[in-house]
């Protein structure tokens, strides 16, 4: 693709806020409501300029009053409006699960497809810099689980784009969880609109050898685990999860009819997780094309603590991707790194600085 | 509040909305027993008035919320009959297309923009409707009905302090009918705090009359109702009135004990329909014969819906996983 060449290099962040801005001009009935959203720190940058260009009547701020106002941008969206709803952190979204769970999720089936809810739910996972056990949750298991919710996490700044584009023009709740990890990182995207559907994961590299399927941040990880694998003739697949709730399992089928390892790589708990999902899909649907057990790369079933002493064991790193992926292709181990509980495993890249 | 009295074809229509709703869900009551209404009912026999007083006043786009105790402001609002009593045989036709039930009703049509169970849930849903309205530049009056024990919830108070920060056109309606569920307000609010002193806290206009009272009602509601539809900001009125049968079902529950002696006798000779009706017999608006027609037409457009909705059909197999996702 010569167009490749010429593509801008966008943040993350910018992706999302450029998405934000296409939607909000293309169609008036986009408004974004959100604790902060038009305040100068903007969403960690996600809405900046969006209040100066559209005006405070179509980015709100509101009251901290989570469960009511998801529920004010319910009925809103019943009448036709399409809001965007922003969590600077996941967790308080948890102060909503009555409406999302009780109400967006239900409203089309249980009245007989007489009511739709075109409503975006963005959550911030945070990450690192002792963000605790309440700005660090990553529950897209728990949202995956429920039907009529769809469940998005994009993983590269194209695909945040093109994703939350899909996300606003939707007819439904949907969930859209963006990893704070990956504000930060650049990648192309595209200039003008564009959409990267819904409900389709998307093979981020090909290889033959062992599949990895991926989401949100732990995908990054996976790529720098298949640049480092690449130099030992060990060919990782790498299939972006992008939508898991509806989740189409097709790619993954195909690659593991191919490679015949699986790891499966979320930035969620273990038990009852979505990794365990992509497995049990596995297992019912090509387990005779396993070649060996497959593997979840997933948090332990703590909370998140805050000191790095203790979290810098509780993240899955590249390196637990690089070993499971030598031991199913059969290769030697070679030594884990030593982790020091002072290392400053904490930020994604040393520009990131606290807090955040 | 002002002396409003309620013009004469406005109470007849009251009168004929108040019977209408008694004597659907007397019929429901008779038909649930048959054990072919699976669906949990709540009956809104007692608390008609405040229904039909408040809906008096509205416009057929102008839109309402609901919650589990749903049925009198479908009928009040202009609810499809038809399309509620097959929804709640769980038929194809029903309002909701079977998947929803007597908890989930709806019509669009009409401004009924639906009924949930959990109680509280559509008080900032309903203020979002109204939130859109204005946004759309276009401000379209949204009532909210629920009952005492919805006020006991966060998501109350949130939905009131949005409401009256963006002085939206919202008139939330309390149906005070003393239980949640078998549980008094005794042991759910302060002896001494009255409900609607809740809303003078959030600084909105305010009031509390009789709910067994159709006229009370109706000069309350419209008072705040023009208040609201003037853009002068939301209202919170309180209704005292009183269930006669079980929290849910169609039974007499007085074996259970939970109501005081006397109580129910009290409010039953306090009867909405019966009082209404005396008073515009009295005031010479209706007469005996008025009634009995108004009766006859009721009871035949009844059997006319309770026959549609045995004869539909049950929704399809196919049916289990549509309406999952909007197209």
């Amino acid at each position: 693709m010569s167009a490749t060449a010429s593509t801008r290099q966008l943040k993350f962040v910018q992706a999302l806020n450029e998405a934000l801005d296409l939607c909000m001009t293309k169609d008036p009935r986009v408004f974004i409501i959100g604790l902060g959203a038009p305040d100068p720190a903007a969403i960690f940058a996600s809405t900046k300029g969006l209040v100066e260009k559209y005006g405070p009547t179509r980015v709100l701020d509101m009251p901290v009053a989570e469960n009511a106002i998801t529920g004010v941008a319910l009925g809103a969206a019943l009448r036709g409006m399409r809001p965007v709803m922003t969590h600077i952190r996941l967790e308080f979204a948890m102060l909503t699960i009555d409406q999302i769970v009780n109400q967006a999720a239900k409203w089309h089936y249980m009245f007989g497809g007489q009511a739709s809810v075109p409503l975006v739910i963005r959550m911030v996972v945070g990450r690192g810099w002792g963000q605790g056990a309440q700005h660090s949750q990553s529950l897209q298991s728990w949202f995956a689980h429920v039907p009529g919710l769809k469940v998005v996490m994009p993983a590269t700044p194209h695909d945040a784009k093109g994703l939350l584009i899909s996300a606003i023009e939707d007819n439904n709740p949907v969930v859209f969880i963006e990893h704070r990890w990956l504000y930060g990182i650049h990648g192309p995207v595209p200039e003008g609109v564009y959409r990267v559907p819904l409900g389709q994961p998307n093979v981020l590299r090909q290889g033959r050898h062992v599949t990895v399927v991926a989401t949100s941040y732990m995908t990054l990880e996976a790529v720098r685990a298949a640049d480092e694998l690449a130099q030992e003739g060990i060919e990782l697949e790498i299939v972006d999860v992008r939508t898991l709730n509806p989740f189409d399992e097709t790619l993954v089928l195909e690659s593991v009819r191919k490679t015949g390892k699986l790891i499966v790589a979320d930035t969620g708990w273990r038990s009852v997780g979505f990794a365990a999902e992509v497995v049990a899909r596995v297992t019912e649907r090509c387990f005779g094309d396993l070649k060996a057990p497959p593997v979840r790369l997933t948090l332990p079933d703590v909370p998140t603590p805050t000191t790095r002493a203790l979290s810098n064991y509780y993240y899955p790193l590249v390196h637990d991707i690089t070993a499971a992926a030598r031991r199913l292709a059969g290769r030697p181990a070679k030594p884990a790194p030593e982790i020091k509980p002072e290392a400053f495993l904490d930020v994604p890249d040393p520009s990131f600085t606290g807090p955040f | 509040m002002k002396n409003r009295q309620t013009p004469p074809d406005v109470a007849r229509r009251m009168l004929h909305g108040i019977m209408r709703v008694r004597l659907i869900e007397e019929r429901i009551r008779k038909l649930y027993a048959e054990q072919e209404m699976r669906c949990p009912t709540h009956f809104s026999i007692g608390q008609e008035a405040v229904a039909v007083g408040v809906c008096a006043h509205l416009k057929r786009e102008e839109l309402i919320t609901s919650a589990h105790r749903s049925h009198a402001h479908y009928l009040a609002k202009g609810g499809d009959l038809k399309g509620m009593l097959a929804e709640l045989y769980g038929k194809a036709t029903g309002c909701a297309a079977g998947k929803g039930g007597s908890m989930h009703l709806i019509d669009r049509s009409v401004g009924f923009l639906g009924a949930v169970p959990i109680v509280g849930s559509t008080i900032p849903i309903g203020v979002g409707a109204a939130l859109s309205s204005v946004l759309q530049g276009n401000p379209l009056l949204t009532v909210i009905f629920f009952g005492d024990a919805a006020t006991e919830a966060g998501v109350f108070h949130e939905s009131l302090n949005i409401a009256a920060l963006h002085k939206l056109p919202v008139v939330m309606v309390c149906e005070n009918n003393l239980y949640s569920v078998l549980s008094p307000l005794s042991v759910r609010k302060p002896e001494d705090r009255e409900i609607v002193q809740l809303a003078q806290g959030h600084g909105v206009f305010n009031g509390q009359a009789d709910g067994n009272d159709a006229d009370a009602v109706y000069a309350l509601a419209g008072e705040a109702i023009e208040r609201a539809r003037a853009g002068q900001g939301p209202a919170f009125l309180e209704f005292k009135t009183y269930r006669w049968y079980e929290h849910c079902g169609p039974l007499e529950d007085q074996h259970l004990g939970y109501r005081p002696p006397g109580e129910l006798e009290a409010w039953k000779a306090r009867d909405p329909l019966k009082l209404y009706a005396g008073r515009l017999r009295q005031h010479g608006i209706v007469s005996d014969a008025d009634i009995a027609v108004m009766e006859k037409t009721i009871d035949a457009e009844i059997d006319e819906a309770v026959a549609f909705a045995k004869a539909s059909p049950f929704p399809t197999r196919d049916q289990l996983a549509t309406h999952l996702y909007a197209p």
